[in-house]
């Protein structure tokens, strides 16, 4: 492979990566608050993306269409953590996981049964031709992956500086204190569940006008940012960020050089790789379980 | 147990197997094959669930071994000309070996982690079928086309019913190899490693073998299932077997009932035929009800409807035992 290519590969793959980064990100930040792993959580992105071409369908401009579906995926968020997830949050893993994959079903046949099954394309609110001159990235690409920074940044100011982010991190830490001291443990969990909506609402939009819009979009999507999640260290959400970076470009090099059916493998090959190498990943937490 | 009841369960287990035997004389020859593929199903819920059910590791991905023993039958009488007896127990060989494997990394998974695991081999699987270095065994995305075996010729039935038949007799021999197992040692010692792992370790079960064996064994039952699946159906291709068929075989063992035998029955009943009520309303439908059918199920009858029999007929015994008093008390 010449080094234009594989340049191109490497941004292409960058590009990619922001977005594993943003579902690996939503997927971590319900794990921190509720040691769960939400196997809707692409679903939900589809979803959400769905209601943003509808809402550009009915003439609405990119970035009002934008921001709105990003609110009403959050809520949508807040939402289900109330009434489905709620009632199992103490049963056995099995229950919880049979749950997520209940509403996996639903969302995907949902999506299908209002949307129909045929493929369609997605705008990209970013110009046609590359920005700059350059010749390796498109301005879609650019422009998902600075969107993505963007947002990360954000969060990080949320988490770090606001006394609402405090409150979260603290609810998530430790539940039983958090509540002494007058957190309301459960909003501030539904209040995860909605961020998470909402950052795969934007992963979502993002990478729709590449993969096309379609209900089962983001299966693959989600394989990715669980191998980048659990790459990052499923509890640590730099770890997360920069396991979607990786993954992406790591699916991107070794679609090139071995063909495109072996993209998938290679978030299995990872995930099984580092459960048993190395379950807490790169950047998470070892745990020791006392018996 | 009691005596009675085991008299009632096996005068329940002769007449179904009675009805199973006339039932393919009385309906129609789609039906019939609809019936094969219910049993076909049920050995693929009672492999599942022996790992799922009864020891307690979550399997999202359990449509790959179904797969690769569909593939091994569909190649072997394709490529090979094997007859497609033969291929069950060389499907089932090689799925308990691969079972077994992919079991062995997992034992370092708690649940979590697990479905994690199992829903990426799940996802990937498709994909890896259509690879091009292995397009020549596999047909790649076209898939395989084989035919339906004949009946042997002195037999006065059609191919359906020959089917239906072979695939009634390896379901028996599967269920009761199952049954055997499971309420046996090593059936309570999965249990055991379910409930109380440590404690299990404690008691003297080596866990991590009998929980990799248990992953094997199920991949093989599901693995027989896929052969004689790929034989009914007389097609294999990758796109039969994506995500959605592991997770069917999911909504069958909770429908089902968790850990239970006579389960699998139940959830290939549910998993064949709510489709075809379902379909008539809307293509997505049937997803739709299986995920409803899946939260709902998890609230209110968590074992399944195997579990909510149960509790009817000792609901039942109970009421008349109540009425003709005896040493039997009431809880």
């Amino acid at each position: 492979m010449n080094t234009d290519l594989l340049i191109h590969q490497v941004f292409s793959g960058l590009a990619s990566g922001s977005i594993y980064a943003s579902v690996a990100l939503a997927l971590v930040m319900i794990y921190q608050a509720t040691h769960l792993v939400n196997f809707a959580q692409g679903e939900l992105a589809m979803f959400s993306t769905y209601i943003a071409w509808s809402l550009l369908q009915t003439g609405m401009p990119y970035w009002a269409a934008f921001f709105a579906t990003v609110a009403v995926a959050f809520a949508l968020g807040v939402l289900i953590e109330r009434i489905i997830v709620r009632p199992v949050e103490n049963a056995p893993i099995l229950s919880v996981v049979i749950v997520f994959i209940g509403l996996l079903v639903i969302t995907n046949s949902l999506a299908g049964w209002i949307f129909s099954y045929t493929i369609k394309p997605f705008p990209s609110p970013f110009p046609e031709q590359p920005l700059f001159g350059n010749r390796y990235v498109s301005s879609h690409e650019l422009g998902s992956t600075a969107i993505t920074l963007v947002e990360l940044a954000l969060l990080f100011v949320f988490f770090r500086f606001t006394p609402l982010g405090l409150a979260m991190r603290a609810a998530a830490q430790n539940p039983m204190s958090s509540r002494l001291v007058g957190i309301r443990v459960g909003w501030m969990l539904a209040l995860g569940w909605g961020l998470a909506g909402a950052l795969g609402a934007i992963a979502g939009i993002m990478v729709a006008p590449t993969v096309f819009l379609e209900p089962n979009m983001m299966s693959g999507i989600l394989l990715y940012a669980f191998a980048a999640a659990l790459l990052g260290g499923i509890d640590s959400p730099g770890g997360a960020v920069l396991g979607g970076f990786i993954v992406g470009v790591l699916e991107n090099l070794v679609g090139s050089l071995l063909g495109t059916e072996l993209k998938l493998t290679v978030a299995l090959v990872l995930i099984v790789g580092v459960l048993v190498v190395r379950p807490s990943g790169l950047f998470g937490k070892v745990h020791v379980t006392r018996v | 147990m009691s005596r009675s009841s085991l008299g009632f369960q096996r005068a329940a287990l002769a007449l179904l197997l009675v009805a199973a035997c006339v039932l393919p004389f009385v309906i129609s020859n789609y039906r019939v094959f609809q019936f094969t593929l219910v049993l076909v199903y049920a050995i693929a819920l009672l492999g599942l669930n022996m790992l799922t059910g009864y020891n307690g590791q979550i399997s999202l991905g359990h449509g790959a071994f179904y797969a690769i023993g569909a593939y091994a039958a569909a190649i072997l009488m394709d490529r090979f000309g094997v007859p497609y007896w033969a291929t069950l127990p060389v499907a089932g060989a090689l799925c308990l070996v691969a079972g077994f494997l992919f079991g062995l990394p997992a034992l370092r998974f708690e649940g979590l982690y697990l479905s994690l695991a199992t829903f990426a081999l799940g996802v990937a699987l498709p994909q890896i079928l259509k690879y091009k270095g292995i397009e020549h065994w596999t047909g790649g995305a076209q898939g395989i086309v084989i035919n339906k075996p004949d009946p042997p010729p002195w037999l006065p039935v059609s191919q359906d019913q020959w089917l239906y038949f072979v695939t009634l007799a390896v379901t028996l021999l599967m269920f009761w190899l199952g049954w055997n197992l499971l309420r046996g040692r090593i059936g309570r010692a999965m249990v055991a490693i379910r409930d109380q792992p440590i404690a299990a370790q404690a008691m003297g079960v080596n866990t991590s073998m009998v929980k990799a064996m248990t992953f094997g064994v199920s991949a093989m039952y599901t693995g027989v299932a896929g052969a004689l699946g790929a034989i009914a159906i007389q097609f294999v291709a990758p796109d039969s077997f994506t995500i959605f068929l592991s997770i069917g075989l999911v909504v069958g063992i909770v429908v089902g009932g968790l850990a239970s035998i006579s389960g699998a029955l139940w959830g290939a009943l549910f998993i064949q035929f709510i489709p075809n009520v379902a379909d008539q309303i809307s293509k997505a439908a049937p997803w739709a009800i299986y995920g409803l059918f899946l939260i709902v199920f998890m609230y209110v009858m968590p074992t399944g409807v195997a579990g909510f029999i149960r509790i009817a007929v000792a609901r039942w015994r109970r009421g008349r035992s109540q009425a003709h008093p005896s040493k039997e008390t009431p809880q």
